[in-house]
């Protein structure tokens, strides 16, 4: 069933180009002509990929699979792997998520780092039940005698321009709601490496959803190195005063843009990069609220029961008094994902700039 | 993998052949330029559905002669027909069910019986009783109120104590849950049991799930799951890493005849298959899923048909008797772990209790079948026969062992029932691999709660 787009990973024409957040906010540009040692101007497939090899070459206990992973994956992260760690330790699954999630389970119980590739986040769901019924209480329902810490599921999430209802979705929230499991999205080509060896190496299931509009949409110094990057720990990307703006992924490069165009209103944005979701970094998020007094979030999934109201509740609980206008949600309808319909569909960089402007007059 | 893709694929051809031959009217019938196929079918008709790859060599090479018989396709060579016949969707014999004794006990296939000597027997044999006094007695203290939950293994008792004894302990077991005779031939104490059963601070699973729900990372059985079939994919996945570390070991998982109607039994099997992976696939068929019999569960002739759909070398052995059960595993051990390939076993039997003690089955199956199956066909009573009549086993034995047997179970209750119940704390650890803040807030939280309305709480879990 993930056939359908078996060459989205090659095509270019992604409609509108998104730049994507770097850590620093010197923009790519100025990156490009002052390369520093050890590192390459890196796009985010080849940094999962760069993640990938690093894992499988320092840990033989390591395993990558899933449906096409073999000849390199439809998004071709899994590159090279066959040849560099052989068909025993890279290999193609049949096609079955529930087997998938399933066979990563027992292998990772085993004391194996089980790297799983779903094709795509909207096929996820028939591995729903072994994610949520097995691998998230697979520690807490033995006592700690067994778990399967060692599990990764990687999947593409998200917008891509022309993906329709099954190429396209957001799942995120549904995962975040099951305790037990880790739920990672990194932003961009260096943060994906950094995060993805994170997830591969942490003693807990992690599912960790990359941007699909990102694969190939731009690069990024990304060291060479093996580095990784903490989990639960959300990451300022920009300071500001007036307004406070948490996404993740992909969106966080439509944030960034609606910050740059409200500083020319003189409205002052602070940005930041959840990165887990869960756990997520209350404190962070709570810190800068405080400071600002205002709080937008966007994430692309429908806004309704949406990580964002998570986050809006936990920040009213916690900064109620503090509040000087409500929290703004600018996230995706609750409609399906729809082909034609998308550029309406979604929260776009105006929807984000006339709500920062709303929220800060307020 | 994918070393003995091919002799599968031929072994494969020749099985569906032979189905061909069978019918006289296809022979007589045949369309254009038969004969060429039919002598060649002729010529392997002996073959058995696991030929020797030489024959299955020989036979491509012929059909390589005659471009026109042959489609050459991904995956293997198809022979062509002109023939418009379908695949029969039951053959015309339904599985043969291997046993070794009968409903008497005696012995009818002499040559396995030299597999079990008087040490494993008399140990096999006082775990099966073991098993059913438990059953009873852990029965009783749901009726009375002192455990919240149980499910018996009755009847079904030479399934769980023979195949358990067949494996090594370095065999992991994934459970559904209707196995408890298998960690207690690895030597679970029925304290142990009795404490997970109680939910007390001494449950390895910290009192976190229902009784029943087993587990021992000492013993290598895999914590027990209400959910059915999720753990047939994972002994996958185990199974292959125990190939990868070239252990002198398998997986083992069981499952319900309701189980294989899952995905995760078909995703199993598929993936075991394509992995070689060392598993053996152990199916209780009991004729019951909780109320719906098989026949309402599947129309195929029950499981073991299935193992060669998915190229899995497969079985069905007489899951009431004790040494059919033994002998099947124990060569199914052997083949898993010495050829990497996949067994399924599949166990005729019978649920002769009701499903768990939330189920009364007189309301949806006759009491006659019942009594049926706990009198004539009781795989305890039928083993216990051929044990007495080698001499292994006396009366003076029997109520010697029912009574100490008795006697700990009642003693381990009641220190089970006496026992702490784990710590508050225990509620909010092994959630992730460290308690994160958002658990540490909740559980102060809570904690002030409790200080504050204690009467809400029950009293005997130390705060």
């Amino acid at each position: 069933m993930a056939r359908a787009l078996k060459s989205f990973g090659n095509r270019r024409a992604l409609g509108s180009v998104r730049e994507f957040c770097t850590s620093s906010s010197s923009p790519v540009q100025e990156q490009r002509q002052h390369p520093t040692d050890g590192k390459k101007l890196t796009n985010l497939f080849s940094a999962i990929n760069q993640a990938l090899h690093i894992a499988l070459e320092t840990d033989p206990r390591a395993y990558v699979f899933g449906e096409d992973v073999g000849f390199g994956g439809v998004f071709r992260c899994t590159t090279g792997l066959v040849d560099r760690f052989g068909k025993h330790r890279v290999f193609n699954t049949p096609l079955c998520e529930q087997g998938i999630v399933g066979f990563g389970i027992g292998l990772a119980a085993m004391g194996n780092r089980a790297i799983a590739e779903i094709q795509f986040a909207d096929y996820i769901f028939p591995a729903f039940d072994q994610v949520v019924n097995e691998a998230a209480k697979f520690r807490y329902r033995s006592g700690n005698q067994f778990n399967c810490g060692g599990l990764t599921i990687r999947s593409p999430y998200g917008a891509v321009g022309h993906g329709g209802h099954y190429h396209s979705q957001s799942p995120e929230a549904f995962f975040c709601h099951v305790p037990g499991i880790k739920v990672v999205i990194p932003r961009s080509p260096q943060q994906a490496k950094g995060l993805l060896l994170a997830c591969i190496r942490d003693p807990n299931p992690v599912i960790f959803f990359e941007p699909k509009w990102l694969y190939r949409l731009g690069v990024e110094e990304v060291p060479e190195h093996d580095y990784m990057l903490p989990l639960s720990q959300a990451e300022v990307l920009r300071q500001g005063r007036d307004i406070t703006l948490v996404g993740w992924g992909t969106q966080l490069s439509v944030m960034e843009q609606a910050c740059n165009d409200a500083a020319k209103e003189g409205i002052s944005c602070e940005l930041i990069d959840l990165r887990t979701l869960v756990p997520w970094d209350k404190e962070t998020v709570e810190s800068s609220v405080r400071k600002t007094g205002r709080l937008l979030v966007s994430h692309e999934a429908p806004v309704t029961g949406g990580f964002g109201a998570e986050i809006s509740a936990s920040i009213v609980e916690r900064c109620f008094l503090r509040l000087e206008a409500p929290v703004a949600r600018i996230c995706g309808l609750d409609t399906p994902f729809p082909l034609v319909f998308e550029p309406f569909y979604m929260p776009t960089k105006n929807k984000i700039l006339d709500a920062i402007k709303a929220t800060v007059k307020y | 993998m994918g070393s003995s893709k091919n002799l599968k694929r031929s072994s494969w051809i020749s099985s569906s052949l032979l189905l061909d031959l069978r019918n006289p009217s296809l022979i007589h019938g045949v369309g254009r330029n038969p004969p060429a196929v039919l002598e060649n079918l002729k010529t392997h008709s002996a073959d058995c559905r696991f030929a020797s790859t030489k024959a299955g060599d020989e036979r491509d090479l012929r059909f390589d002669n005659d471009e026109n018989q042959v489609l050459d396709f991904p995956g293997g060579r198809v022979m062509f027909t002109y023939q418009l016949k379908f695949i029969s969707e039951s053959p015309e014999k339904r599985a043969d069910c291997f046993r070794v004794l009968d409903d008497n006990g005696q012995p009818i296939a002499g040559n396995y019986i030299e597999q079990v000597n008087e040490e494993v027997a008399v140990k096999m044999y006082g775990n099966m009783v073991t098993l059913q006094i438990m059953d009873t007695i852990f029965y009783e203290a749901q009726r009375q109120g002192r455990i919240s939950f149980y499910l018996t293994s009755i009847g079904e008792e030479a399934i769980n104590i023979a195949s358990a004894a067949a494996l090594t302990i370095d065999d992991l077991i994934f459970p559904q849950y209707r196995e408890p005779g298998v960690l207690l031939w690895r030597g679970f104490s029925l304290q142990e049991f009795a404490n997970q059963c109680f939910s007390n601070k001494a449950d390895h699973g910290k009192g976190r799930q229902m009784p029943i729900h087993y587990g021992s990372n000492k013993l290598n059985y895999f914590t027990i799951s209400s959910p059915i079939a999720t753990q047939i994919p994972q002994a996958v996945g185990a199974a292959y890493s125990l190939k990868m570390d070239q252990k002198k070991a398998c997986a083992v998982t069981y499952f319900g005849d309701g189980g294989t109607s899952e995905g995760d039994f078909h995703a199993a099997l598929n993936f075991a298959a394509v992995m070689e992976a060392p598993v053996i696939f152990f199916c209780r068929n009991n004729g019951w899923a909780i109320s719906t019999p098989t026949s309402e569960q599947f129309r195929s002739d029950g499981l073991v048909v299935r193992g060669p759909a998915y190229g899995i070398r497969s079985i069905r052995v007489d899951g009431n008797d004790a040494l059919a059960v033994y002998c099947a595993v124990r060569a199914a051990r052997e083949m898993a772990i010495n050829e990497h390939r996949p067994i399924l076993v599949e166990a005729l039997t019978y649920r002769a209790g009701h499903h768990s003690t939330s189920d009364d089955s007189t309301k949806y199956r006759p009491v006659d079948e019942i009594e049926h199956w706990k009198t004539m066909r009781d795989p305890v009573s039928r083993f216990r026969k051929w044990v007495e009549g080698n001499g292994w086993w006396s009366e003076a034995d029997e109520s010697e062992l029912r009574s100490n047997v008795r006697k700990k179970i009642l003693d381990a209750i009641q220190a089970a029932e006496k026992a702490e119940k784990p710590p508050l704390a225990d509620l909010f650890t092994d959630v992730y691999s460290d308690i994160p803040s958002n658990l540490r807030e909740q559980e102060r939280s809570l904690r002030e709660t409790v200080q504050k309305h204690p009467q809400d709480y029950p009293p005997d879990v130390p705060v």
